[in-house]
């Protein structure tokens, strides 16, 4: 079974899996945890090397890696640990206040 | 087919302890509390030696065993604890989670008076406690009631349009502890009747994964698990009575939501629970055979509430008494049962007065003079006499001050 939630707001309560049982396995992936987070990690490509301290520490799976290159950090299941900013090497990753970054990206 | 009658003599915990045995549950995890633990003695030792299929796990307290409980039904086994007073109180949390997740567990509660002061005996102020958590309570009149209604509990909990526990309640001592005379089903009716556990999921099934016990806090969804779990009470109240119709069929005794009696041409009636229902009972046949239009209803169900069915039976009833074997102390407004009924009938155009008897605290006996009492005050206010108190405590001392 495949469970497509994507319009899942919209669901009468009716629609709902009795008990809260979730039977299609691998779905956390949808569900976004990122809203926790209360300091950001931003990081500096300038100063990055490419050693992957930060994507093998971090305990989400948020550092997202292309052709063996760190690349950026996955916002929607981040949760600010600060794990990444502090074993970086080469502090190419600044930890940053949450609410102050939304409201940048808001303007 | 023949059915010969198989009348026995057993205590109320042997009775529940012969309908577990005929269900024959998956996993029992169960801690012995006075006066449940008679049922978990004789069907431990059932287990022990190989009567049944069940895996008894002997936990460390009332929270393990619902846990367990919990745990054994999310992996789809049919699964049972029992329990009483503290033991219940213990349990406390593991209530809403059974009822939440849907889990149909069956258990007994031989009602017993909570404390302070410390107190072995009966009364139901400990499920009475456990009234908003989602579980289906079903009174026991006597030691067959017990038997039938924890035989019935198991269909009605795993029924598709349910799936809600169940617990099935009996007076502690008044039906536990005394012998009483009953019919038991041959095996091979009540397995029948009992049926198989078709579990939606089980966690042990790897090719088919669930997860169960999920966080609902971020998308926020928990409003609309709570009202599925009301449509399942308001389910019950079907399934209880065609559950209850099946068994008359297979059995010869026939279950609703409550039992009327003489409530035809009643105009003053008494409403119970559980073993009172006994002793009132006795009282009104008397009284009826003497002309006074005097009614019981025996309340079965407690949860789901059958508002709708009693105002029903109660249309042309001049007054009704409500006993209550627990207070709700809140300061004059009586207990659960009355606080119920009096909700349900507030709609009703030509309502019947009520009043309220708080009787048998911690054991204390509701004896035929207390019963007639109640029979003489019903009378005089059905005869014009103005209602005194509302709220009555029957029996109660009140000597010298």
């Amino acid at each position: 079974m495949t469970w497509d939630i994507h319009d899942i707001q919209k669901w009468s309560w009716r629609k709902h899996p009795l008990g809260g049982v979730i039977e299609d396995p691998g779905n956390s992936s949808k569900f976004k945890t990122g809203g926790w987070r209360t300091f950001r990690p931003v990081r500096n490509a300038l100063n990055c090397n490419q050693c992957l301290i930060c994507y093998i520490y971090c305990p989400d799976s948020s550092i997202i890696v292309e052709d063996g290159n760190v690349t950026g950090i996955n916002y929607d299941f981040c949760k600010g640990c600060g794990i990444c900013a502090t074993e970086c090497p080469r502090d190419a990753i600044e930890m940053k206040d949450e609410g102050e970054e939304t409201d940048k990206q808001n303007k | 087919m023949v059915v010969t009658k198989n009348t026995v003599a057993l205590i109320g915990t042997d009775a529940v302890a012969e309908a577990m045995r005929q269900i024959n549950p998956d996993v029992v995890a169960a801690y012995p509390i006075t006066p449940q633990t008679a049922i978990v003695e004789t069907f431990s030792q059932m287990a022990a030696d190989g009567i049944v299929k069940t895996n008894f796990v002997a936990v460390e307290s009332e929270h393990s065993a619902m846990s367990a409980a919990i745990g054994a039904a999310a992996a789809g086994g049919r699964v049972m604890t029992c329990t009483s007073s503290q033991g219940l109180g213990f349990m406390w949390e593991l209530l809403y989670i059974a009822s939440g997740l849907r889990l149909p567990i069956v258990m007994p509660n031989v009602n017993r008076a909570l404390s302070a002061p410390i107190n072995i005996h009966c009364d139901h102020s400990d499920s009475m406690g456990a009234r908003d958590s989602g579980w289906i309570q079903l009174f026991s009149e006597n030691a067959q009631e017990a038997y039938d209604n924890t035989l019935q509990a198991t269909r009605i909990a795993e029924h598709p349009d349910i799936l809600l526990p169940v617990m099935v309640q009996l007076d502690g001592f008044i039906i536990s502890h005394a012998v009483d005379r009953l019919e038991l089903i041959h095996d091979d009716i009540a397995r029948e009747f009992v049926g198989e556990l078709h579990p939606a999921y089980s966690l042990l099934n790897s090719s088919k994964p669930a997860s169960v016990g999920n966080f609902d806090s971020l998308y926020g969804y928990f409003f609309e698990f709570k009202q599925q779990q009301e449509e399942g009470m308001r389910n019950a109240l079907q399934v209880i009575q065609e559950v209850g119709k099946e068994f008359g069929k297979a059995t010869g005794r026939s279950y609703g939501l409550f039992e009327p009696v003489g409530m035809d041409d009643a105009e003053i009636a008494i409403i119970a629970l559980g073993s009172a229902c006994g002793t009132v009972r006795s009282e009104i046949e008397c009284m009826r055979e003497a002309g006074i239009p005097i009614g019981m209803i025996k309340l079965r169900s407690f949860r789901p509430f059958p508002a709708a069915e009693l105002v029903r039976v109660l249309e042309g009833v001049k007054v009704v008494a409500v006993m209550d074997r627990s207070d709700s102390f809140a300061g004059g407004m009586g207990g659960p049962v009355f606080m119920e009924l009096r909700s349900a009938l507030y709609d009703m155009p030509n309502k019947p007065q009520v009043i309220n008897y708080i009787y048998g605290l911690g054991g204390r006996d509701l004896s035929i003079e207390l019963t007639q009492k109640v029979i003489n005050d019903l009378e005089e206010i059905a005869g014009g006499k103005e209602v005194q108190q509302k709220v009555n405590y029957l029996g109660l001392r009140e000597g010298e001050e």
